[in-house]
């Protein structure tokens, strides 16, 4: 092949490079929302020991949570500003047709985004001045704000998979809006949930697993354990309610999004006692191959009989559904998914049998084994549940009314920017693991660390 | 009147970005050319401590500019960043490299490595406000047109651009060298104070120097705004060498806080020049601002979120530009 033939290969349909670009830069934007959404409550939890209890390792604890959490939330802050800039550079079709409508939800994050920025910098500067409960207090709004940042940015997520609150005229302008009704639309209510739970269980799981490592390296001191069961005891609260709103949002799909569920069910032809296939994958044929089905159930899941019918992929026109390779990754994603989602629901409840019949967490080398890998198996599910909605909405921007392949930019050179942007994620990435380390290992040797000491000017730091 | 004042909105978010987080990127150019790790550790320490608490909240006006633009008037934001890839482009990896750098520099303590990322974080401080300076240079000389056609390399490389580009880092730098005058003053720090005052002094000559330059470029670039320029808004850009000259006024009298506002308002009336200058037009000369605006329902659910803005986050602000300047967040 000569070099003009691969540029122009390369060059050739931006809009490809615009779906690996926008999936890539969501991806890792997503693993920095639950570290501002959520962490910031467990932070404050910590802190608020600290402060009732005059515990000053819940408050060291706080305060180096913070210390991170300022690391990562500006990481969050640049990564978000990218994804804003990529509705325009890489969707410009899409925002000019339905920015009036799809844009509402995002006004709405802004105010959000302002309070928890501002908060955010008060909390965490102001740990040595402000007296202790006014900076307690001052970090309630960031929690807020992380709620309701999250509901609004997954309303309008929402919006592209069930979307309402406009009318459009005969060329496909919208001619009216109504703002209501775009944000809260058919797929708000389970979304933003689930979003949000699965902020709290990856926030959650993430940072107690830390420390199960630590337990598991015999480091089990007050401290320790109890930057421990403060993350774990909110995550696993959050696990049980997390299942429900999936099952919610399940059942939602199969009654809206058709396709979609066909997708996440691996069902080519619509019947009733359909099975619930554990992985397999459709071929050429249009069949389902390996996997393990178990027979009825994916009725029965469905409708709660073996007589639900369930719409197959074949009742759509080829052109309207997910391809087969989509159809494939949509549905190993939602195995992903909701098999992480089973195994973290029976951790949970291993943690709470144990914690409630011995009045303390469970300590046994299995456990710790397994909370320890907790966090990066939240991050996994939520990564595939990304892939679920975003995939499995394919060929659609916005479900049933504009494709992406209508969507995307003319301009020839989006390849670049991801070849860049992507070299650009991974220095960052790389160089933001490094500095963490580098303040934890500080805070292991003690003595290096000059910062001062919570809600005072002495400079002794402990542990 | 809904399509007009949702213009209004749009240029008070763009004024605010330019006066706040304008500061922070010209704090950044100060950090560039402060020196060796030794001679410049002072400035640096100083710059480090004025825009710690604050420039993620700054930041956010951005956010406010995009999320106005795409929902108010989608199509222009569509026609903008088709025909402006390669400047916005690189303005996004600039602020992605600005934010993450300075973060990390204030993480780490081996002073390699705060060199590294502090290098990072103030070469992309000049960089992002040039690209956004070309980027309003092409919006304002009319080479975006409404279909976003325009030419993907000579829209943003021309002299317009080029003079937006260079004005925008000047006006950053002017703008932060009196806010950081000023913060020394606060400090009791008197080295510092001179050290940055001498370069206010410096660079608001200068911003008045590219300005009127500027205006024989525009006469031969951008005929539009030139004439608007020099007739309806010529009292916005009066107002603006009168504030600018009030400003170096202030700082000789040494009255470092009321330059502060002083300097604010000359950016902010360089912003209203411009948008008077292209007004009724959004895109010139394709697109009006009324042709441009989304449906009354979406303008006034903008204008609602920016009236919650007022009530909550104007206060919320106030508080830690408060603080941050009583010394309370360090
Ligand atoms: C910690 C993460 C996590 C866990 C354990 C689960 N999920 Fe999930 N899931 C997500 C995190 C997530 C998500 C946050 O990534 C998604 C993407 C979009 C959304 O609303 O939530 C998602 C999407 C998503 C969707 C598609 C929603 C759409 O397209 O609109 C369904 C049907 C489910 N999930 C169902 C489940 C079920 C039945 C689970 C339990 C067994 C489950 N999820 C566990
Ligand atoms: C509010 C949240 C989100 C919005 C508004 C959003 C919006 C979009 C848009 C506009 C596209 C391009 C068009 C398309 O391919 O359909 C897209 C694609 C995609 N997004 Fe999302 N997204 C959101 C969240 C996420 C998250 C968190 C992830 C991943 C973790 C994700 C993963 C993807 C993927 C994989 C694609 C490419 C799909 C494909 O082309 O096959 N999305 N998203
Ligand atoms: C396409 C979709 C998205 C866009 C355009 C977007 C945009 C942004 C922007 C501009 C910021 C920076 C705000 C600041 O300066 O403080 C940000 C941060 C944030 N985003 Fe996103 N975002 C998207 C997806 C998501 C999703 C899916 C969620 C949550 C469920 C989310 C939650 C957050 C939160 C909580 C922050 C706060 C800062 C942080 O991440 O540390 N975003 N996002």
């Amino acid at each position: 092949m000569s070099h003009a033939h691969v540029v122009s290969m390369i060059a050739l349909d931006p809009v490809t490079w615009a779906r690996v670009q926008m999936a890539f830069t969501l991806a890792c934007h997503i693993i920095l929302v639950p570290l501002a959404v959520a962490w910031s409550l467990i932070t404050l939890v910590a802190n608020g020991i600290g402060v009732w209890r005059h515990d000053k390792d819940a408050l060291l604890m706080a305060q180096r949570w913070s210390k991170v959490m300022a690391v990562t939330f500006a990481v969050g802050a640049v990564s978000g500003t990218v994804l804003s800039f990529e509705f325009g550079l890489l969707w410009p079709k899409f925002m000019g047709r339905f920015g009036a409508a799809f844009g509402i939800p995002f006004a709405v994050e802004g105010l959000f985004f302002f309070l928890e920025a501002i908060f955010i910098s008060i909390y965490i500067y102001g740990w040595r001045r402000l007296r202790p409960l006014p900076h307690l207090l001052s970090g309630i709004p960031i929690v807020i704000a992380g709620i309701g940042g999250t509901f609004s940015v997954v309303s309008a997520n929402a919006w592209m998979n069930q979307p309402s609150g406009f009318t459009l005229d005969a060329a496909g302008h919208i001619t009216s809006t109504d703002p209501l009704h775009v944000m809260i639309n058919n797929a708000t209510g389970y979304e933003t949930l689930h979003m949000m739970l699965a902020s709290y269980m990856v926030a959650g799981f993430l940072i107690a697993s830390v420390y199960a490592v630590a337990m598991l390296r015999k480091r089990d001191d007050h401290y320790v354990r109890m930057a421990f069961v403060i993350p774990f005891t909110i995550a696993a609260i959050a696990t049980p309610f997390q299942i429900f709103v999936g099952d919610w949002a399940a059942r939602a799909i199969a009654q809206d999004q058709p396709a979609k569920f066909a997708a996440i069910e691996l069902v080519p032809k619509t019947s009733t006692r359909v099975p619930e296939t554990l992985l397999g994958y459709i071929g050429a044929d249009n069949k389902v191959h390996a996997g393990l089905p178990i027979p009825d159930l994916g009725s029965l899941l469905t409708g709660f009989s073996v007589d639900t019918r369930i719409v197959g992929l074949e009742a759509f026109p080829v052109d309207d559904r997910p391809a087969a390779a989509e159809v494939n990754y949509v549905h190993i994603s939602w195995d992903v998914m909701v098999g992480i989602g089973v195994g973290l629901l029976g951790l949970s409840a291993w943690y709470a049998l144990v914690a409630w019949r011995r009045r303390g967490p469970p300590t046994s080398r299995v456990f710790l084994a397994a909370a320890s890998v907790a966090g990066v198996a939240a991050i996994a599910a939520l990564e595939a549940g990304w892939m679920v909605t975003e995939v499995g909405r394919q060929p659609w921007i916005v479900n049933g009314l504009m494709r992406v392949a209508d969507a995307g930019t003319p301009f020839s050179g989006v390849w670049a920017s991801f070849i860049i942007i992507a070299v650009v994620y991974a220095v960052v990435a790389v160089a933001t693991v490094l500095v963490l380390r580098g303040m934890v290992r500080r805070w292991r040797s003690p003595g290096v660390d000059t910062a001062p000491v919570p809600y005072g000017p002495a400079s002794e730091d402990a542990a | 009147m809904g399509p007009t004042a949702a213009a209004v909105l749009l240029f008070v978010g763009v004024m605010l970005y330019a006066v706040l987080a304008g500061a922070d990127f010209g704090a950044g150019f100060w950090d560039l050319v402060a020196g060796g790790a030794k001679r410049g550790a002072r400035p640096r320490a100083l710059i480090d401590h004025s825009i710690g608490p604050v420039w993620e909240a700054n930041h956010v006006w951005l956010i406010f500019i995009l999320v106005m633009l795409w929902s108010a008037f989608p199509r222009v934001f569509a026609a903008i960043f088709t025909t402006l890839f390669i400047p916005l482009a690189l303005a996004v990896l600039g602020i992605v490299l600005r934010g993450s750098g300075f973060a990390f520099r204030h993480a780490v303590v081996r002073i390699n490595r705060q060199r590294l990322f502090g290098a990072t974080f103030a070469l992309s401080s000049v960089i992002v406000p040039f690209f956004m300076g070309t980027v309003a240079g092409a919006i304002a000389s009319g080479r975006v047109p409404a279909s976003g056609a325009g030419d993907p390399v000579h829209s943003w490389l021309n002299p317009t651009s080029l003079l937006g580009g260079v004005l925008s880092v000047v006006v950053c730098a002017y703008v932060a060298a009196v806010y950081l005058t000023a913060d020394a003053q606060t400090a009791q720090d008197t080295t510092l104070y001179t050290y940055f005052r001498r370069r206010a002094l410096g660079t608001g000559l200068l911003a008045g120097a590219v300005a009127l330059a500027g205006i024989a470029v525009l006469h031969g670039d951008a005929p539009y705004l030139f004439d608007n320029l020099t007739g309806r808004a010529l009292p916005v850009i009066a107002a603006s060498g009168v504030v600018g000259l009030a400003t170096l006024g202030l700082l000789l009298r040494n009255a470092a806080d009321a330059a502060r506002v002083a300097a604010a308002l000359a950016a902010a009336t360089v912003i209203w020049g411009w948008a008077v200058g292209q007004w009724p037009y959004m895109l010139v000369p394709s697109l009006t601002i009324d042709q441009a605006a989304a449906p009354p329902a979406t303008l006034v659910a903008t204008f609602v979120i920016a009236g919650a803005a007022g009530v909550l986050v104007l206060p919320s602000f106030g508080l830690l530009l408060l603080l941050s300047k009583r010394q309370v967040l360090e």
